[in-house]
């Protein structure tokens, strides 16, 4: 069944294409690497996609129905939940009121109790935080309170903007590993924007090479691993 | 020394007029980041309305809650009609971080003008509900009276209730993450505007509650609030417009400043007297006394 | 491929756009000057009269262009500065019998002086803080005047700048006087605000109120030169100031209410606030709504309730949308330039 399925979109920057009649399509429960330089669009593209930025022509639709040109409170009420880059936390809030924001508009509270103990258990350095500001984590930390508050309103499409921006490698690899894993775990679609190309692909289904707006190829990631002139462009060896 | 009690009282219960104004001033900064100068139209307007409910009724604790209620709803409208449309089409150009300050300040003017057109400018005077008279203790009558004692109760309970509401409560949190990071709440599912419109509805009932609070021991025109104004904003700069104590101790600092100024010295410095409190604070905290370390800037 | 022109024909060019710019606004502001003289020699004198306040108030709104539309920095209390211009102006009149244009040079000067500690203070300061802060000012300072009796109370000073000379002639009225002398002052502060913008501050002041972290970073010194700008700002305030005592032969805190720094704001903002020949716009919009409403107002008829109120409307309306509607002014000149 096609999850997220986008065509020809297009998305004006100023007087730029930032996204160039891009089209492309991610199954239910994929994990899909959008892989391109800096400037390459793929911030745009999700930001158009989340109703943060306007977009010009094309479509885009989530399990058949239309995700444009709504506001991104609302889409998180249809299960789309975007985790921006950079600041994606609320420094002058602690950790405990920046992950109880991804529940505040659900009902089921019970719910929101089990999913929130469940991220503290994925994330024990959190639960060690709680009642600290949130401008006192370090910037692996707050990715990880971020994607954890994005999991408290359970998703069923992620969409992850350069997680791995400023972190040190190591910490790169672990947020990778709990993306992974939480895809698998919960069944999640996953939309992963990243400049790292190379650990983006190795835990992605598919990947989307995107570069000035638009698309270059789309495949499975390992024929995109395996092939040397992507690799040569993209993945720098 | 009872000259020196009886100043304080004084200062007291004009302080808490200027917290609540400056409470007004500081939940609309802190939902919206933006510097409500119609506070005082919306509570003229607000106080316009219970009078008139008071001269029908003769009843001030009907006028009350009707006051606070079209406070609330005039707070809410204007940032639907106003506010919202303000945000999207000015957020560029070296007008936009002064385009709310224009925009609120004509509207000041706007409401006042329809206040002038629908009830004339002469004074009129408002039912008090409880005696002017100071509370006479044997020999002695001090200059503070039940309605002193009723405009200082209130603003604690007012102070209390929002103090809760903000930090204790989901809609709370709510306010305070649309405020800081409009869009990150907004990705976590805040319904940021919703909100926002209930902080202006919050803020335009404290405006209401300090006008129909404090009238009743003046009269009432449409431009008897508009030195609250200008108090009410130079107490919530004092108090930093960050926090609701800051509203608080931000009223009473000025209310007893100018309490002590006015009896020791003479009355018309007091606003001189206000001008250099407020440059002495800030040259200390230019973030006002809570305002916390980092400058955020506007 | 753009061929890059050599450093110095570059540097010859840039030089050569300066001179031309600075030929084409004197040969502007000539002219001006010249249309000026004419058009009050044909119209009445009601209209002669309210030239002389739209020249104060040119004076007062391109105050806030230079500190508001330049250098960033929010005033609500600009009145204090023009209530301290007048001052200034009317002692060193009535105790040191200085002559008229000496008069304007200290009021320039006084309010300079303070505008420049002011501006020290309030460096620290951004928007809100800055705008209570003056506000407070605006309602503080007036009030002095009452506590000193040698600020003349509230009965105010008078400030006479004498007849026409003769050399004028006979019908040169003391209407026209004021016009000739506050448009010359208009003119004059107008052509400086142009180069002043024009030059190394103004370009700085640009830098700064667009990106003050990525101004700093070029080497512009902010603080100092947010400090300039309010010293420049007020000392053309305090010159507003004068002017305005002029047309009225009075100085009085009762002139100097905080309805007047809210109008020059207003006025500022109508005009664009970054254009300064807007600020004629905006002049002539503050001096014309008062004129036109009550005109509106006695031709629809109504209680005495309506047509008091009636200019505060108008003025009221037109400034929430322009505000919404042009937030950058009437934009008489601008270029097609792509958002900033």
């Amino acid at each position: 069944m096609p999850g997220l399925v986008v065509n020809d979109l297009h998305v004006f920057h100023g007087a730029i294409r930032a996204v160039d009649g891009l089209s492309f399509a991610v199954e239910t429960g994929q994990l899909a690497a959008i892989i391109g330089a800096n400037g390459a669009g793929k911030t745009t593209l999700l930001r158009a996609l989340t109703g943060l930025k306007s977009v010009q022509s094309g479509s885009a639709t989530w399990n058949g129905e239309s995700m444009l040109r709504q506001k991104p409170e609302n889409l998180v009420r249809q299960g789309i939940v975007h985790v921006s880059d950079g600041k994606s936390v609320i420094p002058e809030l602690s950790v405990k009121e920046n992950l109880s924001l991804g529940g505040l508009w659900r009902r089921d509270k019970k719910d929101v109790a089990i999913v929130t103990a469940e991220v503290l258990d994925l994330f024990p350095r959190l639960s060690e935080r709680m009642s600290q500001s949130a401008d006192t984590l370090s910037g692996g930390e707050r990715q990880m309170l971020a994607i954890g508050r994005s999991l408290i309103s359970r998703p069923s499409l992620l969409l992850l903007d350069e997680p791995s921006l400023g972190l040190a490698p190591l910490v790169i690899e672990q947020i990778f590993q709990a993306i992974k894993s939480l895809q698998a775990r919960l069944n999640l679609t996953v939309v992963l924007v990243e400049q790292n190309a190379m650990s983006a692909l190795r835990i992605a289904d598919i990947g989307v090479i995107v570069n000035l707006g638009r698309l270059v190829t789309v495949g499975s990631s390992q024929e995109l691993i395996n092939n040397p002139a992507l690799r040569a462009a993209y993945l720098g060896y | 020394m009872s000259r020196i009690i009886n100043t304080l009282l004084i200062g007291i219960s004009g302080g808490s007029i200027y917290s609540l104004m400056s409470l007004a001033l500081v939940l609309v900064w802190r939902s919206t980041r933006v510097v409500n100068f119609a506070q005082a139209g919306q509570a003229i307007l607000s106080t316009y309305i219970g009078y008139v409910v008071v001269t029908h009724t003769d009843n001030y604790w009907l006028a009350f809650p009707v006051a606070l209620l079209s406070g609330a709803l005039i707070g809410a409208l204007v940032d639907i009609f106003l506010i919202r449309i303000l945000a999207r089409r000015a957020n560029s150009g070296p007008v936009a971080a002064i385009a709310p300050v224009i925009a609120t300040l004509g509207l000041l003017g706007l409401i006042r003008a329809i206040v002038g057109m629908i009830w004339g400018g002469d004074l009129r005077r408002f039912k008090l509900p409880v005696t002017n008279h100071g509370f006479t203790f044997g020999h002695t009558t001090i200059p503070f009276a039940p309605i002193n004692l009723l405009i200082v109760v209130t603003t604690v309970i007012v102070m209390l209730i929002f103090s809760v509401i903000f930090q204790r409560t989901n809609l709370g949190l709510a306010l305070r993450a649309s405020a800081f990071s409009p869009e990150i709440a907004r990705l976590a599912g805040v319904r940021v505007d919703l909100t926002r419109t209930i902080g202006w509805a919050f803020a335009g009932a404290a405006g209401a509650i300090a006008g129909v609070l404090v009238t009743p021991t003046n009269y009432l025109s449409p431009n008897s609030l508009d030195l609250l104004l200008v108090s009410g904003f130079v107490a919530a700069v004092i108090g930093g417009l960050e926090s609701l104590i800051g509203a608080a101790v931000g009223g009473l600092v000025l209310g007893i400043s100018l309490a002590f100024v006015l009896e020791y010295i003479s009355s018309s410095l007091a606003f001189p007297v206000a001008f250099v409190v407020l440059m002495a604070v800030l040259l200390i905290k230019p973030a006002g006394l809570f305002g916390g370390k980092r400058v955020r800037s506007a | 491929m753009l061929k890059r022109k050599p450093a110095a024909q570059v540097q010859i060019d840039m030089d050569k756009n300066i001179a031309r710019r600075k030929i084409v606004g004197a040969t502007f502001f000539m002219f001006l000057g010249i249309a000026l003289f004419i058009a009050s020699n044909i119209v009445d004198e009601l209209r002669v009269y309210q030239g002389a306040t739209v020249a104060v108030y040119v004076v007062a709104i391109s105050s806030i262009i230079l500190l508001t539309g330049y250098s960033g920095q929010i005033s609500l209390g600009h009145g204090a500065l023009m209530a301290i211009g007048a001052y200034a102006a009317v002692l060193s009149r009535n105790y040191w019998n200085f002559p008229i244009p000496l008069t304007f040079a200290v009021a320039v000067l006084a309010a300079a002086l303070f505008g420049a500690l002011l501006g020290m203070a309030a460096g620290r300061l951004s928007g809100p803080y800055l705008a209570g802060t003056t506000l407070a000012l605006a309602v503080g300072l007036p009030s002095l005047a009452n506590q000193f009796k040698i600020l003349g109370g509230e009965e105010g000073l008078t400030y006479d700048v004498g007849f026409p000379p003769l050399s004028l002639g006979q019908d040169f009225t003391q209407y026209k006087w004021f016009f000739w002398i506050a448009a010359l002052a208009a003119l004059a502060i107008t052509w400086v605000i142009f180069n002043i913008l024009g030059s190394r501050y103004g370009r700085q002041w640009r830098a700064l109120r667009s990106n003050p972290t990525a101004a700093a970073l070029l080497g512009v010194h902010v603080a100092r030169s947010k400090v300039l700008a309010f010293t420049i700002s007020s000392g053309i305030a305090g010159l507003a100031g004068a002017l305005m005592s002029m047309t009225i032969s009075l100085v009085t805190p009762s002139a100097f209410p905080l309805s007047l720094s809210f109008a020059i704001v207003t006025g500022a903002v109508l005009a664009g606030v970054t254009l300064l020949t807007g600020s004629i716009v905006g002049a002539v919009v503050l001096v014309a709504i008062p004129e036109v409403t009550a005109a509106l107002a006695t031709h629809l008829g109504g209680s005495e309730k309506v047509t008091s109120n009636l200019p505060g409307l108008m003025m009221s309306t037109l400034l929430i949308l322009s505000v919404l509607f042009f937030p950058n002014g009437p934009q008489l000149h601008r270029r097609k330039t792509r958002k900033s």
